[in-house]
């Protein structure tokens, strides 16, 4: 079970989280300008690395706000830990 | 040349082949998929200039780590048909292949728990029929007859409100369903190269000219993956985006046994299917851990939820000792089915995307894949499951709907 630190509450269980997939993945600026292949991308293409990836977790049995980690894929060593809308550390880059 | 390909007489199964500097085609990936991929190009399409390409060892991913459970009562039509190609070569594959693969057709029961469990499950069983695969609804009563050892009770966290029932389905000898595929793949010429990790590709123009490996440049101008968990790496080495997520599949085994457990038990709430080994071992799946990861490993507190599920269902597993516990990469997609066909590089082949449930799939997967590659085309069964679905939102929805834990 991983050890995740929110934010807001420290140091918590897994089990206290929900996941969210990959984070960054921001809805279309212009929607009705977006074609079918842009649509795809955007619904269902999704990085998927073996290594760091920045990803969406939700403090569901906590504090019920989201954030993000980069977590390498491999080791599953959390690297950084940062608030929603604040951009990735140098850290996980 | 190395001896390679374990068998009980020490003569081998497969030649350890060195790598060739060309091919016709390259099958990337040596799991069961990428065999019986090879083994049906040789075989149906007399194409035999083929490599089958394993950066470890033969049949040693999903292929040894996965629940050997084969079924094909799935919902939709084009999951039926591609499934049930798959469960009809399954019943003739030990006599095609001259291997005692172990194959049992005893049975598989998917339990449902709660109301819309049962209209789920009596949709698909409807739905199986008209798509002429076997299925049939028992009451508690029926499944307690069937499986004596399940608790029917009423007074527990998840009741059996009743079952469904494809009694051609079963399981298999997973490893050597991969043995028996390599021989005969062997046998028509394939070369099947271990310990052979593919690093690069060379695609020129838009057409695939060559795999760069750890063992030298290979060049091929038909490339064609079959690497499960990993094919997202390979895919972002040739800029391809997919839409797929790997996660870690954990499974489990008990100490040995008296018989006790005739069928295959699937519980699609509880997250827990559960059969018994010839020799012994009661072996169980779960399900998949929530986060990204190649790890080939999972949490406990997965096996945990898992586990005391399953001692509530078979209170006769309450003192059953835990032998080993051990995790696969499963590469799930958006829609729970496969991917399977062309891609926009002119020679790249795709064969990804099967998630929690490519095993039973062994045989129909090679063959369809196989008819892809040869043809440079998708046949009928293997259509509906090309890339493009993505785009024209043509998806075929198997979440829960399948019967299958994810």
């Amino acid at each position: 079970m991983l050890l995740i630190p929110c934010p807001w509450c420290g140091p918590r269980d897994e089990i206290e989280f929900s996941y969210g997939g990959e984070a960054h993945i921001a809805y279309p600026a212009e929607p009705d300008e977006l074609s079918d292949a842009q649509w795809a991308d955007f619904l269902f293409m999704r990085h998927n690395p073996k290594g760091d990836f920045s990803e969406r977790w939700y403090h569901s049995s906590g504090c019920r706000r989201w954030f993000n980690v980069i977590r390498s894929t491999v080791t599953h060593e959390i690297r950084a830990v940062y608030r929603v809308g604040e951009p990735p550390p140098e850290a996980g880059s | 040349m190395r001896a390679s390909g374990m068998s009980f007489d020490g003569s081998g199964f497969w030649r350890a082949a060195e790598p060739k500097p060309a091919y016709e085609v390259v099958v990337v990936g040596g799991g069961g998929h990428g065999l019986s991929t090879a083994y049906y190009l040789a075989r149906n399409y007399g194409i035999t200039d083929v490599a089958v390409l394993e950066k470890g060892w033969l049949g040693g991913g999903n292929m040894a780590r996965n629940t050997t459970i084969i079924r094909s009562n799935y919902l939709w039509d084009e999951s039926a048909a591609i499934y049930e190609h798959s469960l009809k070569l399954w019943e003739d594959l030990e006599r095609e292949l001259e291997f005692d693969i172990q194959f049992s057709q005893r049975g598989v029961l998917n339990l449902a728990h709660d109301l819309g469990d049962v209209r789920s499950s009596l949709r698909r069983v409807n739905a199986n029929r008209l798509n002429a695969v076997d299925g049939e609804w028992l009451s508690p009563a029926e499944v307690a007859n069937f499986c004596p050892i399940i608790n029917i009770s009423p007074d527990v966290r998840y009741p059996v409100l009743g079952a469904t029932l494809q009694r051609r389905g079963g399981v298999a000898r997973h490893d050597k369903v991969a043995w028996a595929y390599a021989r005969a793949a062997d046998r028509l010429g394939v070369d099947i190269v271990e310990h052979c990790e593919v690093r690069g590709f060379d695609v020129r123009q838009g057409h695939m000219t060559s795999v760069e490996t750890s063992r030298g440049s290979i060049r091929a101008t038909k490339v064609a993956l079959a690497a499960a968990g990993h094919t997202s790496v390979l895919a972002s080495m040739l800029g391809l985006r997919l839409p797929l997520q790997s996660h870690p599949l954990q499974a489990l085994v008990s100490v040995l046994l008296e018989p006790v457990l005739n069928c295959v038990v699937m519980s699609n709430a509880v997250h827990v299917y559960v059969s018994q080994a010839d020799k012994g071992e009661l072996v169980m799946g779960a399900g998949i851990d929530a986060y990204n990861s190649y790890a080939q490993r999972g949490s406990f507190h997965v096996i945990e939820h898992q586990l005391a599920a399953a001692i509530q269902l078979f209170p006769i597993f309450r003192n059953a000792k835990l032998l080993r516990t051990w995790g696969g990469i499963v590469d799930v997609s958006p829609d729970a089915s496969p991917i399977l066909g062309t891609t926009p590089i002119d020679g790249l082949f795709l064969n990804c995307g099967w998630g929690t449930g490519g095993f039973k799939a062994t045989p129909g997967s090679g063959h369809v894949y196989a008819e892809t590659i040869a043809n440079g085309k998708p046949g009928p069964l293997a259509q509906p499951f090309a890339l493009e679905r993505f785009e024209t939102g043509a998806l075929i929805d198997e979440h829960g709907a399948a019967a299958v834990a994810h």
